[in-house]
Formats: C-alpha cells, structure tokens, sequence
C-alpha cells in the first residue's frame, strides 16, 4: 500500500513537493520495515556471533566458568588477578605466552613493512612481465596457514629439510635446529611469516604509490633530486597514510599469530614459542577453562588496543 | 645504461620469483616422489620415477579420510561465502541507499567490530555453538564466521559508488524496492560480488585455528583441521604429507590464477579505505 503512494509520488502524480522531501521520498520509498528486513538476516548472524559475543566474553571472563562443571561462580576480577600475580598457577605460563608474541611482533614487524615497500617500488614501474612477478610474490598469501606450516616444517627439518641441505651444498653449516632450538626458531618463524605475507603489503604499497601524482616526481626531477632523495622527500611522504595502515594491520596480525607456531615449531624448544592466542584457545577451548581464558582475551585486546593507540599518536607526531 | 638497469631489475625479480615459488614447487614434487626418493641425501629436484604413493596414501586411507575432508572444505567453504554474499550484500543495500532509524548506529557498531582482534570472539563464540549444539558439525565452520563486517563494509562502498540516478529509472518503471536490489544494483555490483566471494571462499578454505578446536570425528574434519593429523600420522613420511598440502593448495591456487587481478585490485583497494 504504502509502496504504490511512495511510487506515485515519485512519478510526479502527487501535488509538487519541495526539493528537499522530494530527495528523501527517492530513498526512503517502500515500506517502513523494508530497511530493516534487509538488514534482517545479517542483523541475526552479526548480533549471535559478532556483538553479543564481544559483552558475553566478558562475563565469562567474570566467572570461575569450566564448560565441564555445573557450578560457575561470580568470581568478579578473580581471573584477572590471578593473570598477574606471580603465585597463581597460570602466572608463568600466561607471561610466557606474551613475551612469545612479543619477540616475534618485535622482529616480524619491521621486516613486513619494509620488505614489501623495496617489493612494491621494484614493481611499481610498468614492464613486460609485471603482472607475472606480482602474482608470483602474492602467491604464498593465498595458501591457509596449515599448507604454510606443514611444507616449512618439511623444508626446515634439520635432516631432511631443504634448506639445511642447500647450506651444506654451498659449504655453510648444514645442522642449524631450525624449528628445535632458539634462537633459530625465532628466525623459522618470522623468515616463514615474512615470506608468506609479505605479498599482499607490496599490494597495499602497490596502490599508494599509484594515487601519488606524477608531477611530483617531475618536479623533484627539475630540482635535481637524485633517486634518494625522490624516495625521501616525494615517496615516503605520499605513502603516510598508507604506511600507518601497514603498520597497525601488521602488528595486530602478528601478534595474532598462531598457525606457525603450533604447525612448524610445535612450541619448542620447551613452551617457549607457544603463542598467546594459542594459550588463549588451549586453556579454553583445550582445557575448557574458559573463564580464564576468557579474561586472556579481554586483556589481550586491552594490549592490543594499547599498542595501537599509541602507533596512532606517534604518527601524529611525526607530522607536526 | 637503461638497459643495464633493466637487466639488473630483472636479475632482482626473478631471484625473488625463485624464493617464493621454488617452496611450492618443492611441495609439489615431494608429492611426487615415494618414500626413499624423498629421503635421498643430497636430494634430488625431480622424482625419479614419479610416484603417486603420496597420493595413494591418503586417498586410500580409512583412518585419515582425506577426500573426506576435500569435500567437507568443499562445502563448508562454497555455503559460508553464499551466506556472505546473500546477508552482506542486503545489509549493505540498506546501509548504502535505504533511510531508517537507526541506520548510523548499526553502521557503527559493524565497522567497530573490524577493529577488535578476532580472537576475543573466538572463546564466547565457541561457548554459544555448543548451547546451540553445533559443536563437531558443518554448521559451526559455515555459520559463525559469516557475520562478516568487512563483507557489509566492502559492499557499501561499493553501493555509494554507483550513481542513484539508475535506480531511478527502476523507480519510475514501478519496480519496489526488493527488484531495484535484484535486477538493477546486484548486476551493476558484479565485480565487486565477485572479489568477497573469492576472498569469503579463500579465507573460509583456508581456516585452521577455529576448525582444530570445534571439530572433533575424523569424518567432520576440513582439510586444514585434517592436514594436521596427518602429519602426527606420517610423521616423516614426506610425500604423504605434501599430497596432502597439494590437494589443500590446488583449489585456492586455481581460484587466485583465475580471479587474480580482482583479489590483488579488492585487497588494495579494501586495504586503503578500511
């Protein structure tokens, strides 16, 4: 019903409107609920699975909640507490978890922000072929985590692997414990997340470099800017906002790491390349203490946020 | 002088080429060899002679059903990204061109989401699949992860890119709002459908933490969850293990060769507006 007068009064049937009502009856003609039947189905899905979990997490994380007890005490910040103190049985493990996170975001990050600028800027240029390498570097990105860790467990095995036996072929030390002993785990994990990743930043690189203006690079020519100083004074700063964004999505992505480790390293030597998400995951959904883990989340996305705060300001900084 | 530097660049990119394809390469001739062959020391490139033990492992292997778990990937990923698709893509109709109440919230609600770590839902989130008893089922690897934020936001930009002005004609022949998201603005959206199916599907098939812990049967298992028993069960035996890798890589591989430019051009350009 209402449909047929909205429709109408866009055919010009009714009296003449101002052009301001008349602008609104061209979007909001149908039926009243019609918006928000179309939003309907993903409303359902994002309010079970997306919100709902976000305020639900937290009060788990409230409760001395394990899915194999009835009983789940309020226990208030009691699984917080116990997070940070030395004399609770998770303390160890839960710091261990973060210093792991920590070490491989330290390393990981600043190799996938500049590996793939030098990538983006030797494709930049059109050349015959361009297409070929592009997709040759994205390649790796497109497999899942669990072909990533099973072929570098493979290439990696001390004995076995590839690589320890290319170092041997070329007279190097052919009995590095790559996935075994720190601090070549380190080195496994980051140099594998390194050449699966990096890819899709040269991407993201890739189309920031296209939005700067060539005359600005014309212009640095007439200055008698050499490459350097191009790079310097036209790229670098044309590429800010971009860089900012591979940097937060850098950080956050790998101090979400979890696959590697559990595939390639399997967390040794001893736990000390277990991961907290994988901490996380095994004391909830392993152990299915999910209180506790729960409150590993929340405080983990508290760090998370922190970090990316900060990276935020800092840049802000610099551009004053 | 051009032409030496040109040269010096291509040495560059094909010495790249080289590192991030010859682990691949090597993945697929494992696959290829048999079991001695893959223990030569020094090892040799191509197997001799090609082999399908590794293949022949795992397809006639009851304990790791592993073409089981092809066609488990196969579709949960093809049923999550036609969720994506049919949900996203009438949110972010109502969000892009549709006035209501509310509208500005919900629309600020789902981008905040895009922020938080994935991993403060995973927990929650598994608690509420098992009240709802999907836990060890298809549905809970095709479900939960379809409430995509990204999916809703990527569409709307799209949507706010084409010009109302067509619409209009649609309007104007009678068409109600349900025909105007049909007929007119879907197939205007094509390309943009295209690169969230193809990253839905990617990222679904290639989904491994949140299936290693809701997925318990070996029958229930996807590839990836699969792939890791696998190598608990085959421990060294490489070919068997990179057969397995190979039937997990080849459709992603295929699907990216196919839809390539659309993927490198969504990720950029998702990349710099998100």
């Amino acid at each position: 019903m209402a449909d047929v007068i909205e429709v109408g009064a866009a055919r010009g049937d009714a009296p003449p409107r101002a052009g301001r009502t008349r602008r609104r009856s061209a979007t909001q003609r149908g039926h009243r609920a019609t918006p928000y039947l179309f939003l309907a189905p993903y409303l359902v899905l994002f309010l079970a699975f997306g919100l709902a979990p976000i305020l639900f997490g937290v009060w788990i994380s409230l409760h001395q909640w394990d899915l194999q007890l009835p009983n789940r005490p309020f226990v208030g910040l009691g699984n917080y507490r116990d997070l940070f103190s030395s004399d609770s049985a998770i303390y160890g493990d839960w710091w261990s978890s973060v210093r792991a996170t920590g070490i491989f975001t330290l390393f990981a990050t600043p190799l996938l922000v500049v590996v793939p600028l030098g990538l983006a800027l030797l494709l930049n240029r059109s050349f015959p072929g361009r297409t070929f390498f592009r997709a040759a570097f994205f390649a790796p990105y497109v497999l899942g985590v669990a072909v990533i860790g099973l072929l570098w467990r493979f290439l990696l095995d001390a004995n076995l692997g590839l690589v320890n036996r290319l170092l041997g072929a070329v007279g190097l030390p052919s009995d590095t414990p790559w996935v075994t002993d720190v601090p070549w785990a380190w080195v496994s994990l980051v140099g594998v997340t390194v050449w699966w990743t990096c890819g899709f930043n040269a991407v993201i690189y890739l189309a920031g470099l296209q939005d700067i203006p060539a005359e600005l690079y014309e212009a640095a020519r007439v200055d008698g800017a050499n490459g350097w100083e191009r790079f310097r004074h036209v790229t670098l700063p044309g590429l800010r906002p971009v860089l900012l964004f591979v940097l937060t999505t850098t950080i956050l992505a790998s101090a979400n790491v979890f696959g590697q480790a559990f595939l390639i390293t399997q967390g040794a030597p001893g736990e000390q390349t277990r991961t907290v998400v994988w901490r996380i995951v095994d004391e909830g959904l392993r152990d299915y203490d999910v209180g506790r883990s729960a409150a590993m989340s929340v405080l983990f996305a508290l760090m998370l946020a922190v970090v990316s705060v900060v990276n935020f300001r800092l840049f802000r900084h610099q551009e004053d | 002088m051009t032409s030496l530097r040109r040269g010096a660049r291509y040495a560059v990119l094909l010495l790249l080429t080289a590192v991030f394809v010859t682990p691949l390469v090597w993945m697929l001739l494992t696959s290829l060899k048999t079991y001695a062959d893959a223990q030569q020391d020094p090892p040799s490139w191509l197997p001799h002679p090609f082999s399908g033990y590794g293949y022949d492992a795992i397809i006639n292997n009851t304990a790791n059903p592993v073409l089981r778990w092809f066609v488990n990937s196969m579709l949960a990923a093809s049923l999550h990204t036609l969720l994506v698709l049919v949900t996203a893509s009438m949110a972010a109709y109502a969000l892009a061109r549709l006035r209501f109440r509310g509208r500005r919230l919900s629309f600020a609600l789902i981008v905040g989401t895009l922020f938080l770590p994935p991993t403060s839902l995973i927990i929650p989130n598994f608690v509420i699949a098992e009240r709802l008893g999907w836990i060890d089922t298809l549905t809970v690897v095709v479900v939960p992860g379809a409430a995509s934020a990204f999916g809703v936001f990527f569409l709307r930009q799209f949507f706010l890119s084409i010009p109302a002005e067509l619409e209009e004609a649609a309007v104007l022949d009678g068409a109600n709002q349900w025909e105007i998201f049909v007929k007119v603005l879907l197939p205007l959206s094509k390309p943009a459908l295209a690169t969230l199916a193809v990253l839905s599907f990617l990222t679904n098939w290639n989904d491994f933490l949140w299936p290693v812990y809701v997925l318990f049967s070996p029958e229930r298992l996807t590839l990836p969850a699969g792939l890791g028993l696998l190598q608990g069960a085959y421990v060294t035996d490489y070919p068997v293990i990179m057969a397995g890798a190979v039937l997990a890589s080849v459709p992603v591989l295929i699907l990216f060769v196919a839809a390539q430019r659309h993927i490198i051009q969504g990720v950029s350009r998702s990349g710099l507006k998100g």
